[in-house]
């Protein structure tokens, strides 16, 4: 029968690619890190140095809204390391008992991002009132979403709002593009999208500081290695590569 | 009026076919499957491009590749009845009928009454309101018949029109659509495989084999000289070919030497031999005929009343005779059996 | 007598009916019971006593509404281009047909976001042709329900399409001869032949098309974005809501599913079978 071979092949190929994680030899572990998406060119760096420091182990970075890796936590999935942009999605994953003694690591605050050139000559928060301008935040539910608000808040305006993003890389990606004449995002976001995005300052009276803390969990199966990430990031090193790219100290 | 000279290089078959068509006439197109009878009707509706050739009805010509003229379908002044009729199922026996009319631009309430008036005029005027799977075989036929004539046509094609009919229907429905054909004075052109249905429909033959044509004329003249072992076996005729061997002996291309008693008229000859003059005898009989033969029994055929009984070769003949003479020979296939022919039976005529 | 009656009830079942080998009902029932599973859990896990209070926000209706609004839409689109360009697939022949099929397929094939981002590059504010659009008539469909309904559209047509070609293929076009023969146009032919015999397939093909336009996620929210009341469809609203509550985003997809099963259950199968 020859269905059933098919079957068969296909069954030992899927084996086969998800054992992928323990790698070719027996020593190498892979740390599953679950970092906030503005963290990604700040952990990439993090991640490639530890792993140079650490010959055998294999970090591998899952990022995404910080609100979406708190869910995947709490379901279960298999993480050694969270590191948040929000300390209510930490608080969120260590009072189910997922982990214990998360750290403050890094702090972030909020700029406005335009297109490279500001082709709508965006100013200030003020202008995100305005219904001519296409203006975009993201979305209430996940940390740059609840922080842009705060922002706007402060300042006492209410904006015109054209859409709500699910994560700061697609608002970005929409600004980039010229899609959106401005949004509100991460200091760390728009510094590392270079050219291609403008940041503007935001009044320290107005803006939010977004504190980062980072714990390994519980369930980690790698537990001295997640101990040893942490502390890593932590360190006069972690703190160095977080600060080049834009991230301030606890 | 048809004048078509058809030459379709279609798949397989390869077809060169020239045929007309009077006013007044009905002609059949008689052959096997396969030998493209279809595929002309369907060139000459304009269903199927011609390759070489040309197609003129009434006077106008209506596709000729040379000159670069083809006209659409929809534009010829044609009918034609469909092998499976092709009865629009959505639509009643009137709408159906009414189609042609609608399609010209004649309003819905004026083509409805010149279509009841067709199916009063086929007697089916009870099943203006039915749907096509509600009407029996006969019927169908009518309606279908009546859909291609209402609008008028200069030429009537017709596919195996009693195909689709069952054995008990076909011979009644046979008659009343030689009525119909009959009602219409432009040309009719029909393709049908079955020759009973040749015969009592049409005024003209046409022999279509392998896309060509083997014979035309009249039934008479076509059953009574067959040109071919197609039409020889349709007519029930045993058919031999092969050369002259002298004033009034015939070698057969198998070899064999049969005797004949009128001169023969050229050096290619078929000779034709009715089954019932083939006799059959355990031993070499004695006494007139010209031709005796040894052979074996190769198939034996019950017929109603009478035995068809095929011989194996050289010549291989069918010959008919009574079960009685059957049981009397202790026939079955593989029995030897000696075969014989008065010269007087065989008809020699010119290949 | 015995056996008499035996022939008799298979006979009376119809073969197809008959007996199945046991492999392929075993198969059959995992498939089924896969399929079922997930449904299953997410039943039991609905927050049943909060559930009238949970769908009754504004935020459900809103979704809800977009939804419905946006896949009927769509659908309406799909069938006014899509049986057109079915029919040409299938009864034309042009140069380029099978590489016209092959882009008829892609959005099929492609992630649904990789979509929407190449609408954004044709019809985005610094698009391709919605570049010119905007600067002169100031029309955007991103951020609006219009791109809605152009994302849904873009992802949900090729079913419909491709539906619809199948059955225009397989269809017996002896009948459009006959109408031919008649004198029919090819205008008449098309609306008064074609068209109804293909009606199964084209129920079919709707079908398809206004689940998948349903369902969409990945092209709306990178094309049209993410606004309550404006964009803000359910599967969007149900994606969001699983950050936040939980609760709220089963309550969206029992609403979806429910929806969905209304529609779907009701259509019988002989509207969707071919007729013979």
């Amino acid at each position: 029968m020859p269905v059933v071979g098919l079957l068969g092949v296909g069954l030992l190929a899927v084996t086969a690619c998800a054992d992928g994680d323990d790698g070719p030899g027996a020593g190498t572990r892979t740390l599953t890190v679950f970092a906030a998406a503005s963290l990604t060119d700040a952990f990439g760096a993090v991640a490639d140095a530890f792993e140079e420091a650490n010959a055998g182990v294999t970090v591998e970075l899952n990022l995404a809204a910080s609100s979406t890796l708190r869910e995947q936590i709490l379901s279960g999935a298999p993480a050694d390391v969270f590191a948040s942009a929000d300390i209510s999605d930490m608080t969120r994953v260590l009072d189910a008992g997922l982990a214990e003694g998360a750290e403050n690591f890094a702090t972030n605050e909020v700029q406005i991002a335009v297109p490279a050139g500001n082709p709508a000559d965006v100013a200030g928060l003020a202008d995100f009132a305005d219904g001519d301008l296409l203006v975009g935040l993201c979305a209430e539910e996940a940390p740059c979403g609840r922080l842009g608000r705060a922002v706007l808040a402060n300042a006492g305006i209410t904006p015109s709002v054209d859409t709500n993003e699910p994560d700061a890389r697609s608002l970005l990606t929409k600004i980039r593009s010229g899609e959106l004449d401005a949004g509100l995002v991460y200091r760390t976001d728009v510094l590392a999208a270079g050219g291609s995005v403008q940041g503007i300052v935001i009044p320290a009276d107005d803006n939010v500081t977004a504190t980062y803390p980072i714990v390994a969990l519980g369930a980690s199966a790698h537990p001295g290695a997640a101990a040893a990430f942490v502390d890593f990031v932590l360190s006069d090193e972690g703190r160095d590569l977080l600060a080049a790219n834009g991230f301030g100290p606890p | 009026m048809l004048r078509a000279s058809i030459g379709v290089q279609l798949r397989a078959l390869d077809l060169e076919v020239d045929l007309t068509v009077g006013d007044g006439e009905v002609v059949a197109m008689l052959g096997p499957n396969g030998a493209g009878k279809t595929t002309v009707l369907r060139a000459i509706a304009g269903l199927q491009p011609l390759d070489r050739g040309h197609i003129e009805i009434g006077g106008t010509v209506f596709d000729d590749p040379r000159r670069g003229t083809y006209v659409a379908t929809a534009d010829r002044p044609i009918g034609f009845v469909f092998q499976d009729y092709l009865l629009f199922g959505r639509l009643s026996a009137l709408d159906n009928v009414a189609f042609g009319l609608r399609a010209r631009g004649a309003s819905k309430t004026d083509a409805r009454a010149a279509a009841q008036r067709w199916l009063d005029r086929f007697s089916l005027a009870g099943c203006a309101a039915a749907r096509p799977k509600a009407l029996s075989g006969g019927q169908a036929q009518g309606v279908a018949l009546a859909r291609a004539l209402a609008t008028e046509p200069g030429l009537l094609l017709l596919d195996e029109p009693l195909s689709a009919l069952d054995a008990t229907a076909r011979a009644a429905v046979r008659t009343e659509l030689r009525r119909h054909l009959d009602t219409f004075d432009g040309g009719r052109l029909l393709v049908t495989h079955d020759p009973v249905d040749a015969i009592v429909l049409a005024d003209r033959l046409v022999i279509v084999e392998a896309g060509r044509v083997t014979q035309a004329g009249t039934p008479a003249a076509v059953t009574a000289r067959p040109a071919s072992s197609y039409v020889a076996q349709l007519v029930g005729i045993n058919l031999l070919h092969g050369r002259a061997a002298g004033d009034r002996s015939v070698r057969l291309d198998t070899g064999a030497l049969l005797t004949v008693a009128d001169p023969l008229p050229g050096p290619d000859v078929a000779i034709a031999v009715r089954p019932r003059a083939v006799s059959l005898h355990r031993h070499r009989p004695e006494g007139s005929p010209r031709n005796a033969w040894a052979t074996v029994v190769a198939d034996i055929e019950a017929d109603r009343d009478r035995v068809r009984v095929t011989l194996a070769g050289p010549v291989g003949v069918t010959a008919e005779v009574t079960p009685a003479a059957v049981a009397e020979l202790g026939l079955v296939p593989g029995t030897p059996v000696w075969a014989t022919v008065k010269a007087v039976d065989l008809t020699a005529y010119e290949r | 007598m015995t056996i008499r009656d035996r022939t008799q009830g298979h006979r009376g079942q119809g073969h197809a009916q008959g007996h199945a080998p046991w492999p392929i009902l075993v198969l059959a029932a995992a498939a089924l019971a896969y399929l079922a599973v997930p449904f299953v859990a997410l039943l039991q896990r609905a927050p049943w006593s909060d559930l009238g209070e949970l769908v009754g926000q504004p935020v459900v209706r809103d979704a809800l509404r977009l939804s419905l609004t946006t896949a009927f839409a769509a659908t309406g689109v799909s069938l006014l281009l899509g049986i057109p360009l079915a029919w040409a697939l299938a009864r034309t022949r042009f140069p380029g047909r099978s590489a016209a099929r092959a882009l008829v397929t892609l959005p099929m094939v492609l992630p649904p976001v990789v979509g929407g981002a190449a609408l954004l590059f044709a019809f985005g504010r610094r698009g391709l042709l919605g570049g010119p659009v905007y600067d002169s008539t100031g029309f955007l469909l991103p951020f609006s329900i219009w791109g809605v309904v152009a994302a849904t559209t873009f992802v949900a047509m090729p079913f419909l399409v491709l539906t619809v070609e199948s059955g225009l293929r397989a269809a017996d076009t002896r009948y459009e001869d006959a109408a031919a023969t008649l004198g029919a146009s090819r205008w008449m032919i098309f609306w008064r032949i074609t068209v109804p015999h293909a009606t199964p397939s084209i129920i079919a093909g709707a079908v398809l098309c206004w689940a998948r336009a349903l369902g969409e996620f990945g092209a709306t929210v990178t094309f049209a974005g993410n606004l309550q009341g404006r964009t803000q469809t359910m599967p969007l609203a149900v994606f969001l809501a699983l950050e936040s509550d939980r609760d709220a985003a089963i309550a969206l997809s029992l609403v979806l599913i429910a929806v969905s099963l209304a529609v779907l259950l009701p259509l019988r199968d002989r509207w969707l079978a071919t007729p013979s």
